[in-house]
């Protein structure tokens, strides 16, 4: 490595960005308003891509200067634009949705964090040290992105789980040598796509039944939720 | 030899292709039976030179199609015809070349051809091809191809209700059979991953994994030959296939299942535990006395003969435990005189087996009928084929100079070496197996008396009976001569300990001293102890006391013949039902002695007779009821645990997609903390 800083304090700058997307995370689970959670969403993704131009820096991989590009157009500025405009369309960003109390969800998160970093020294004890503390953290941002799926109701905020689910598998494989740019544009491609048939079926969901409340397709199934 | 049986497997494939398309002309059934009769034929011709001339086994044949081999020639399905493959080849095409022969008159008034001959071929190749399958591949692909063409057959007339029900259970258990065989087979291959049977002789193992080899060997070959309690799907599938097809499936298929047997436990496992021979002893013993027991219970012919199917898979399997516990404590001789009296006893079975149920497919052809209880007479109006029933009755009761005796007689000499061995449990047990064995000896006599005194003798029990009709030349033909391989065999069974001496000298290294050349054709397996066994003799004693007996009779008893009316215990008047049906014994009266004394308690028969009370007309009525244990005891809770599983995991059917993602959630974290626990 021949770049100015030494290699402790390269791995120092990359685990506080990493550290710093586990913190947003926890700030997505408490969130109780749509609004917010969307806003917190669009702060996940800049840390995201702070995080994946530092390993671009250090790692001397162009391509990952890409991924940061596309992480802060398209996750930061696009999506989260798009869903404040929708959540404004159905007047829902006041909604409160959280299923359990906001403190057991953190205590849970608490719990998983510690499952991932005890995961990853289990199993990747002989790995490089960069590699392993990164893959703990996204591997904590990717249970955390699932906790927030499982603990909301509404189905954006769904979104914003599985959107910060993404973030995770993007940390993970950033942290990881980096990964082939096909692969990276590919993913980017199939979130927007993603995103898009979410948001056609929310609209639909909303058209039958005047709610984005995913409960209300269990009634329809003819289900007691 | 082996390219012999491969080309002989590979003519019959392609006979099923051309069965396909020619079911449906008239002459598709005469090239479809006369094809495999001419093949089985070939194929029965090349093992039994292999195995009486004495050539060498052939080096494998390695087939172009299969599994990939780490570390050998690739690609390649081996085959190869070894002694013991070839042994059972030889019960596998006479039994095949038999039905074959007896299926061209027989299935003259089959319904509808087309289900029976694509598939008929099929199955004789595929029992052929098990036989000489020479690594875990193809022999499970052969298994599964065997056990899904003989399902096919039985599915034949699946318009009846019972047909339907017997597929579905025969089709469970083949299935876990064959799981059963699957998990040994990985056992046997070990880490190395090489199926090969040449690479898992060599692969070696510790005792527990040689122990569970043979678990799951006596589990999945078990079950397809009918042991207890793995037996039910046999007599529900063996009676509802046409009768050429349940001889097959009575005679050659169980004897396949005993070959897998005996080619895991003595070939592939390695060297046995002495515990190993009591856990198939036992298995043994049970399903001879209690199949048996069934088929003293049953009215219906065709599964009286499965029943009784069961109980010499019970005698061969006792055998095989006997020289399984003998191999492990060094016996080689005596291990070989078990492992002989076995194959022997599986070589006959299929004889007289085969016989019976060809009797019975004539029998139900002729009076349209399979109820004991509404046949009689049937001597009057079968006269030939009676006799071969006649034969093959005398010879599954074992009664000499027949085959059936020659082979429980060698059985009996081998379970008196016991004593010899080292265990004490072995010292206890296989005496008590030996009563077992003489006991259901006992019954199958008793049941054959029955089956054989209630359908041939006295007078008809109902209009089809009475009108019954011989069967046809190729029908009769067939059993004539697999009654005259029976009296053979009885009468000769030096030559037939001589043929199987180089599979027990494969497989043990040791053989039953040879008995060619002794005097008298008398055998004697064991030579230390001179216990001999002379079936010329007691079939020449037999005939002259006969003869004089009947002299006698004939001379100082009555002159001529006399026909009068029957006695008919005073009903005379009531009419000619009252003559045959009530005067006569029923089959479940025969029974009733063993059934009080040892059903009650083994099967929970309960006789119910509800007697008119003074001044009612109708008939007093007799009930009889019995279960198998194995159905409340084994089957019924599984059944019920695996529907009250199947209850609470519907539920997962009916969940909110966010519950369906926690589940997703919940497995991912509890894996991850498996993985921090313990990984």
């Amino acid at each position: 490595m021949d770049h100015v800083l030494s290699s402790a304090t390269a791995l120092s700058i990359a685990h506080v960005l990493a550290g710093a997307l586990v913190l947003v995370s926890f700030m997505m689970l408490y969130q109780d308003r749509l609004s917010s959670v969307i806003n917190v969403l669009a702060l996940h993704a800049v840390v995201l891509g702070c995080a994946v131009g530092w390993q671009a820096y250090i790692q001397h991989a162009p391509a990952l200067y890409i991924t940061a590009g596309l992480a802060l157009g398209f996750k930061a500025l696009v999506i989260p634009i798009a869903l404040h405009r929708i959540v404004e369309r159905f007047g829902i960003h006041r909604e409160v949705e959280a299923v359990g109390g906001i403190s057991l969800t953190m205590l849970g998160g608490i719990g998983l964090v510690a499952l991932s970093m005890v995961v990853m020294l289990r199993t990747a004890a002989h790995a490089d040290a960069l590699a392993r503390e990164d893959v703990a953290l996204a591997l904590s941002v990717i249970l955390l992105g699932m906790l927030m799926m499982v603990t909301r109701r509404n189905a954006v905020s769904q979104i914003a789980g599985f959107m910060s689910l993404e973030n995770g598998l993007i940390l993970a494989a950033a942290g990881a040598q980096g990964m082939p740019l096909v692969v990276e544009i590919s993913v980017a491609f199939s979130v927007l796509i993603a995103f898009i048939v979410i948001g056609v079926f929310l609209f639909r969901i909303r058209e039958r039944f005047d709610t984005v409340d995913s409960t209300a397709l269990d009634a329809f199934r003819g289900e007691a939720s | 030899m082996t390219p012999i049986i491969l080309i002989c497997a590979a003519a019959s494939l392609i006979l099923g292709g051309v069965g396909g398309v020619i079911a449906r002309r008239p002459a598709g059934r005469m090239i479809v039976y006369g094809g495999s009769l001419a093949i089985a034929v070939v194929a029965l011709l090349a093992a039994l030179a292999q195995l009486a001339l004495g050539i060498a086994p052939d080096p494998l044949v390695v087939l172009p199609i299969g599994l990939p081999h780490p570390g050998a020639s690739g690609l390649g399905m081996r085959f190869g015809m070894d002694d013991l493959a070839a042994a059972f080849l030889i019960i596998a095409n006479i039994g095949g070349a038999a039905a074959s022969l007896f299926a061209l008159g027989y299935t003259r008034h089959e319904a509808e051809p087309w289900r029976v001959l694509p598939v008929y071929p099929v199955f004789l190749a595929a029992m052929n091809l098990v036989v000489i399958a020479a690594d875990a591949y193809g022999f499970l692909l052969c298994w599964e191809v065997m056990s899904l063409a003989s399902w096919a057959l039985v599915m034949a007339h699946h318009t009846e209700a019972a047909t339907r029900r017997a597929g579905v259970v025969y089709l469970l258990m083949a299935s876990a059979g064959t799981l059963a065989l699957l998990l040994c087979f990985g056992l046997l291959a070990g880490n190395a991953g090489n199926y090969a049977f040449t690479a898992m002789r060599a692969v070696p193992r510790a005792r527990w994994m040689g122990s569970a080899v043979m678990m799951l060997a006596l589990l999945g070959a078990g079950s397809k030959a009918g042991l207890v309690p793995l037996h039910v799907w046999l007599p529900r599938a063996h009676p509802a296939a046409p009768s050429h097809v349940s001889a097959l499936m009575s005679g050659v298929m169980t004897k396949v299942a005993v070959y897998a047997f005996i080619r895991i436990a003595f070939d592939l496992a390695g060297p046995p535990a002495w515990w190993w021979g009591l856990v198939v002893l036992l298995a043994g013993g049970m399903t001879a006395v209690l199949g048996v027991l069934y088929a003293l219970m049953e009215d219906d012919i065709k599964t009286i003969l499965a029943y009784s199917t069961i109980e010499n898979i019970g005698l061969i399997f006792a055998g095989l435990g006997l020289a399984l516990a003998f191999k492990a404590d060094g016996m080689m001789a005596a291990a070989a005189l078990a492992l002989t009296a076995a194959l022997f006893h599986a070589l006959n079975h299929m004889l007289f087996k085969s016989t019976l149920f060809f009797g019975a497919g004539a029998i139900q052809h002729a009076t349209g009928t399979r109820d004991l209880a509404q046949l009689g007479g049937l001597i009057n109006r079968m006269r030939v084929s009676a006799v071969p029933m006649l034969i093959a009755a005398l010879a599954i009761a074992a009664l000499p100079p027949l085959n059936g005796f020659a082979s429980e007689w060698l059985l009996l000499q081998a379970i008196l070496l016991s004593p010899a061995l080292p265990q004490f449990g072995l010292k206890l047990a296989v005496p008590a197996i030996g009563a077992l064995v003489a006991l259901s000896a006992a019954f199958a006599a008793a049941c054959f008396v029955r089956f054989y005194g209630i359908a041939y003798l006295g007078r008809a029990r109902g209009d089809a009976a009475a009108a019954a009709h011989e069967t046809d030349r190729w029908s009769l033909s067939a059993m004539i001569l697999l009654a005259a391989l029976c009296v053979a065999a009885g009468l000769l069974p030096g030559f037939a300990i001589d043929l199987l001496a180089p599979v027990t000298h494969a497989l043990l290294g040791a053989r039953v001293s040879t008995q060619a050349g002794l005097s008298w054709l008398t055998i004697v397996p064991v030579a230390l102890r001179q216990n001999a066994y002379d079936p010329l003799l007691i079939a020449l004693f037999i005939a002259i006391s006969a003869i004089m007996g009947a002299f006698v009779l004939r001379r100082f008893g009555a002159r001529a013949t006399r026909r009068a009316p029957a006695w008919g215990c005073g009903y005379q008047e009531f009419g000619p039902p009252a003559r045959t049906l009530i005067t006569q014994y029923s089959p479940s009266g025969f029974a009733q002695p063993i059934r009080r004394v040892f059903a009650g308690v083994v099967l929970r028969a309960r006789d119910e007779a509800t007697l008119p009370l003074p001044g009612e007309a109708h008939p007093a009525r007799l009930t009889l009821r019995w279960s198998d244990p194995a159905w409340s005891l084994l089957y019924a809770p599984l059944i019920g645990a695996i529907g009250w599983l199947a209850g609470q995991t519907n539920r997962l059917q009916f969940l909110t997609i966010r519950r369906y993602l926690a589940f997703v959630f919940m497995a991912l974290v509890a894996l991850l903390g498996w993985i921090a626990l313990w990984g």
